[in-house]
């Protein structure tokens, strides 16, 4: 097909003027996503390859991704920031992602009053820094200034609060779901603007056939939202695999208690830059990052070549 | 235009400059420092107080925002734009700068005599043979107490560990206070104010200190074992909910009044002051038994050297002479409670709790935080790991001999003690 249209075009403009005006609005986009995205990239790849020998940076092969992997503490490390990020991305994936569905489907009842509201009101933690969640929660559950214990106290269920930031066993499912808590506004919007997609025939057609209510998300409206739904969910393995900064601001670099927040974003910035009397080690950083990326890379591509091409499609 | 303009101010500043240096022969000195908090007291005493013994010096006090003062004088040093003299950090951060040759080697300055090898070893090469930096000052732990409560409940100071914990349970029998207003949630607290605060009683000071550098003392041993272990007993005397407790939580519960002992470090002191409404008292980490020798943690913090490209090195030795001397040290300590001189001269401070934390000095050893100097430069940090540590075993999370035997792995893995 290729080959007729280019021979068409011999034939017809055999002297055509070179289109340089494509080079020339792709040139912009292209130097700065060079500069701020590829090249850091690369710098970061290859500085994982190398590490300081007698004060010289020096090409060392695969020797950073062995001490990473094969020293006890260092894979120790590793393995609980991966095993932990794995949980933090699990209660995502468990709680927010269904919520979100769910609060996308309420707001789209078209007889739903405030909705405006309500979507507001969801979406205004998502535009937060989390500088301020992060304060905003840990005054919210502190033991001692909080209102957490005195909400609790009302309704007769204090014996059931806990200093949960600071116990090892529920210190990552509290930041877990202050994330989801800051982030639910994001499938929220994108599945709600994809319920929104759906013709009114399609819905009007169900109804004749006496698909009502329940049924109706289940057998309509939730197939045709899947391809949203499968995007929410690329893009919440992928925040949650960068995620550091809410971390780092409840519970500090070194994601107390125990370690027991800690995930691949503060365990590379520990690494990277130091912390404390640790000084910054630029090439486990790097190593670390590497593998990060090599992590979501395979999320990534697994979604894109193994799911993404199955997810139906419906053309309205 | 705009050209013109920058000229004409450039211009104008060189001449005012130049001006104003009075005399053709005056040499200004500036100094680089993280202590922007201080900059009036510098300016307003310190400087002054040289400038009129040293005619002919002139001295600038040029401090950076305390995050970016590593980066910033790095960067400046490198390019060779950076003040004649430099505050120091203790330990690796001032060790690389003067095993890069930016610092100069201040071991035969004048005044340097009235420091204690201690005082000096924050700046002082491992082997010991070189000093760069002038010891400024030091931060001492103990325990800061409510002595309204005190005096209410009747409890005398305890000087020994069974008396402390005696006052401790009559603080909680009696329920008004919390007997101890100290948080795991930062890590830092439970290490610094915990283990540190009271372990030197425990692994004997310098003598412990020094064994564990050499490899002759394990972290295993009973005497770095032990101060967990009374730390792990410290649990039952914190507040409700101590493991989501931060360190501005401790301080406040202090300062309002609804805390009894607060373990201290002396730079709460000057914060102190002007919070809490109650009178104060101080008592250091008391001992295992009456009559031993106590010892306390006074830490090396601040120190000031020579940057070894300084265009007047004679007058920059002259200042840090002075800094060496008892009269700056007198202003010093006076201006900052807290902050207390490394100078072998007893200082006499007005603020009666900072003449409290400084008056331990004379009856007790002081040591440095154990975890300071060699032991943290590797990874993992044994510093950072005490802080994870020392909060696992007051939340129970490990018992004092896993956590003791968890730290010396770890210090194992990279820290090979010199024979």
């Amino acid at each position: 097909m290729s080959s007729a249209i280019m021979s068409e075009d011999s034939i017809q403009t055999p002297a055509r003027a070179k289109r340089w005006h494509i080079l020339v609005f792709l040139l912009p986009a292209f130097v700065i996503y060079s500069a701020v995205m590829i090249l850091p990239l690369v710098e970061t790849l290859r500085l994982s390859l190398f590490n300081t020998v007698d004060g010289q940076s020096t090409f060392v092969g695969f020797a950073n991704f062995q001490v990473l992997f094969g020293q006890e503490r260092w894979a120790a490390d590793f393995w609980r920031a991966l095993k932990n990020n794995f949980i933090f991305f699990a209660i995502h994936m468990l709680v927010q992602n269904p919520l979100g569905i769910a609060l996308a489907a309420m707001l789209s009842i078209p007889k739903l009053r405030l909705a405006t509201f309500y979507r507001t009101a969801i979406f205004l933690p998502t535009l937060l820094s989390f500088v301020i969640v992060g304060f905003i929660w840990k005054l919210i559950l502190s033991p001692i200034w909080g209102i957490t214990p005195f909400f609790m106290d009302l309704v007769g269920l204090k014996a059931f609060f806990a200093p949960w930031l600071g116990r090892p066993g529920s210190a990552l499912i509290a930041v877990s779901l202050i994330s989801v808590w800051q982030n639910i506004g994001i499938p929220m919007m994108l599945i709600y603007a994809a319920l929104l997609n759906i013709p009114d025939e399609v819905i009007e057609a169900a109804e004749c056939d006496g698909v009502t209510g329940w049924s109706q998300f289940w057998k309509i409206k939730l197939p045709l939202v899947l391809p949203a739904i499968g995007m929410v969910s690329i893009l919440t393995f992928v925040g949650n695999f960068n995620a550091f900064d809410l971390i780092y601001t409840v519970q500090g670099a070194l994601a107390g208690p125990d370690g027991s927040t800690d995930i691949l974003g503060t365990l590379l910035y520990r690494t990277f830059f130091g912390f404390q009397l640790q000084l910054g080690d630029r090439s486990m950083g790097a190593t670390i990052a590497t593998v990060m990326f090599l992590i979501i890379l395979a999320g990534v591509s697994l979604y894109l070549f193994g799911i993404q091409r199955r997810v139906r499609r419906y053309q309205f | 235009m705009t050209r013109t303009t920058l000229k004409c101010l450039l211009l104008a500043s060189s001449m005012l400059g130049s001006a104003g240096l009075a005399h053709a022969e005056d040499v200004t000195l500036t100094i680089e420092s993280w202590r922007n908090d201080d900059l009036t007291i510098w300016q307003e005493k310190l400087i002054p107080a040289f400038e009129a013994k040293n005619p002919g010096i002139k001295v600038k006090f040029a401090p950076t925002a305390p995050t970016e003062y590593n980066a910033a004088l790095n960067a400046k040093l490198d390019a060779g734009s950076a003040g004649d003299l430099v505050t120091c950090r203790p330990f690796d951060v001032s060790l690389e700068l003067y095993n890069k040759k930016h610092l100069a080697d201040l071991t035969g300055l004048a005044g340097m005599e009235n420091f204690s090898p201690v005082a000096k070893s924050a700046w002082t090469t491992d082997d010991g043979s070189a000093t760069f930096c002038v010891p400024m000052a030091s931060v001492i732990h103990g325990f800061i107490y409510n002595k309204d409560a005190f005096d209410k409940l009747g409890i005398a100071i305890p000087t020994t560990e069974a008396e402390f914990f005696a006052a401790l349970d009559k603080i909680k029998a009696d329920g008004t206070y919390i007997p101890l207003a100290m948080g795991t949630k930062d890590l830092w607290e439970a290490a610094t104010m915990g283990y540190q605060n009271i372990g030197p009683t425990y692994w004997k000071g310098e003598e412990g200190r020094a064994a564990l550098i050499k490899g002759e003392q394990k972290l295993t041993d009973e005497p770095w074992v032990e101060p967990f272990k009374v730390l792990a007993k410290w649990k039952d005397y914190l507040g409700d909910g101590f493991e989501a407790q931060t360190y501005p939580d401790s301080q406040n519960l202090f300062t309002l009044g609804r805390a009894a002992i607060y373990p201290a470090g002396s730079w709460e002191i000057g914060l102190f002051n002007t919070q809490a409404q109650f009178k104060m008292g101080a008592f250091p980490p008391p001992v295992k038994a009456a009559g031993d020798t106590c010892y306390i943690s006074d830490h090396t913090d601040i120190g000031v050297g020579l940057n070894a490209k300084s265009a007047h090195p004679e007058e920059a030795k002259k200042f840090l002479s002075w800094v060496a001397s008892p009269e700056f040290a007198d202003i010093y300590a006076n201006a900052l409670p807290g902050f207390f001189s490394l100078n072998s001269t007893p200082v006499k401070m007005s603020d009666p709790l900072a003449q409290e934390f400084v008056s331990w000095r004379e009856k007790c050893k002081p040591t440095i935080r154990s975890t300071y100097q060699i032991l943290a430069r590797g990874t993992p940090s044994l510093e950072n790991e005490t802080w994870v540590e020392s909060a696992n075993v007051i939340n129970g999370t490990d018992t004092p001999e896993v956590a003791a035997e968890k730290l010396q792995k770890g210090l194992d893995s990279w820290y090979k003690p010199a024979k």
